[in-house]
């Protein structure tokens, strides 16, 4: 999966999440949004919503199930949930060929 | 990274579905014993019910289907979940029913038999929680309901693993219903007393006779007994009651 396509997988998932739960106060869906952490639109409980749908997403396109919150992301020195765009980052370098992930 | 900890600021779980259809209700191992006794009562309540189970079963129901699957095997419980949202796109209960015992000394206990006993009741219950809450949590609306055990209490010589596995239902279904409740879901449990099924036939009489003396009313359970607690925590009404697990018969 390329930059593009994992952008648009976030881009799609905080889309839905929107919809689902941010119906009076969307979160952005751009690049440069914050997720998580100072200055992130989500807490702690609406990041694990989010995540999901990102996590269904991926593996609607995939067709693989795809754990975004798993030990790898837990221990990088910096958290894959700062933003679209390192989320999306992030999704390009689990879903690459010679990743245990895929 | 932190881990992202579970805010605990919220309104709880709901005490009124959302509007819709037939409630849609999921039960393990529903080919014999309780499970089976369960989905025909709910079916007769006029619920859509999905069952499944290792093996087929030998009865059918209208409003009934039956996925045959392992429950601690992920990817086929995955494309239940699948088929289940395809179907009926909601899912309102879950009765994790699904348990294996096995009744042996400790110093006689194979390794395989611990496995197999840890991963069809802890992993299982655990898949079928995380993707029922998965599934419940767009509707902001759900009820779990997970099988413990008066073994545990009890602490029944002999069932070691098997009491070992309940007792971990227990902390299961305490901490998720502290994660699951900003989503509308309460958890709770229910642990019957010996009921006469297939899983306590290898237990000795005198064995279960005197197990059941040790409750405060000493009878075998009924399968009635089992569903007038969970018909409380399913209920619309019980979405203030959550991490709770009723033994029955006084233990
Ligand atoms: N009976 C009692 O005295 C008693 C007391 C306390 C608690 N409980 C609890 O009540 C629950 C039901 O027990 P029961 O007495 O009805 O047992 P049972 O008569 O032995 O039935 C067990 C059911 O679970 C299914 N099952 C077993 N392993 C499975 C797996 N890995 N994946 C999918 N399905 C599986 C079986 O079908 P397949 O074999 O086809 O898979 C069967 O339909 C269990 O959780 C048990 O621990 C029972």
């Amino acid at each position: 999966m390329n930059q593009q396509e994992a952008l648009q997988v976030v881009l799609d998932a905080l889309g839905e999440f929107n919809q689902i739960h941010r119906r009076d106060q969307p979160v952005p869906p751009a690049p440069d949004t914050r997720l998580f952490g100072p200055g992130g639109h989500l807490d702690s409980l609406n990041l694990v919503r989010f995540v999901f749908l990102v996590e269904e997403n991926l593996q609607r396109r995939t067709g693989k199930s795809v754990a975004l919150t798993d030990e790898r992301a837990m221990s990088q020195r910096h958290s894959p949930f700062i933003s679209v765009t390192t989320l999306a980052d992030y999704i390009v370098k689990i879903c690459a060929p010679n990743s245990p992930n895929s | 990274m932190s881990e992202p900890a579970v805010s605990t600021s919220n309104s709880g779980p709901a005490n009124r579905p959302p509007e819709g259809d037939v409630p849609v209700t999921l039960i393990t191992g529903t080919r014999k014993g309780i499970g089976r006794y369960l989905a025909e009562q709910f079916v007769a309540k006029g619920h859509q019910v999905v069952g499944c189970s290792r093996q087929a079963p030998d009865w059918s129901a209208p409003n009934y289907l039956h996925i045959c699957c392992d429950v601690s095997d992920e990817p086929a419980v995955l494309q239940l979940f699948a088929t289940i949202r395809q179907r009926f796109g909601r899912l309102d209960h879950l009765i994790n029913n699904a348990g294996i015992a096995s009744m042996n000394h400790c110093l006689l206990t194979p390794v395989d038999t611990v496995r197999r006993v840890l991963d069809t009741n802890v992993v299982g219950s655990f898949l079928f929680c995380r993707e029922a809450a998965r599934l419940m949590q767009r509707r902001n609306y759900g009820r779990i309901v997970n099988f413990s055990t008066v073994a545990t209490p009890l602490k029944l010589e002999g069932e070691a693993i098997y009491a070992a596995s309940k007792a971990a239902i227990v902390s299961l279904t305490e901490v998720l219903a502290r994660e699951l409740a900003p989503f509308g879901i309460t958890v709770n449990a229910v642990g019957p007393t010996p009921i006469e099924t297939d899983l306590i036939r290898s237990v000795p009489k005198d064995k279960m006779e005197r197990l059941i003396a040790r409750q405060a009313i000493p009878r075998y359970g009924t399968f009635e007994d089992v569903l007038n607690v969970i018909e409380f925590f399913l209920s619309p009404r019980s979405g203030f009651v959550t991490g709770q697990n009723v033994y029955l018969g006084g233990v």
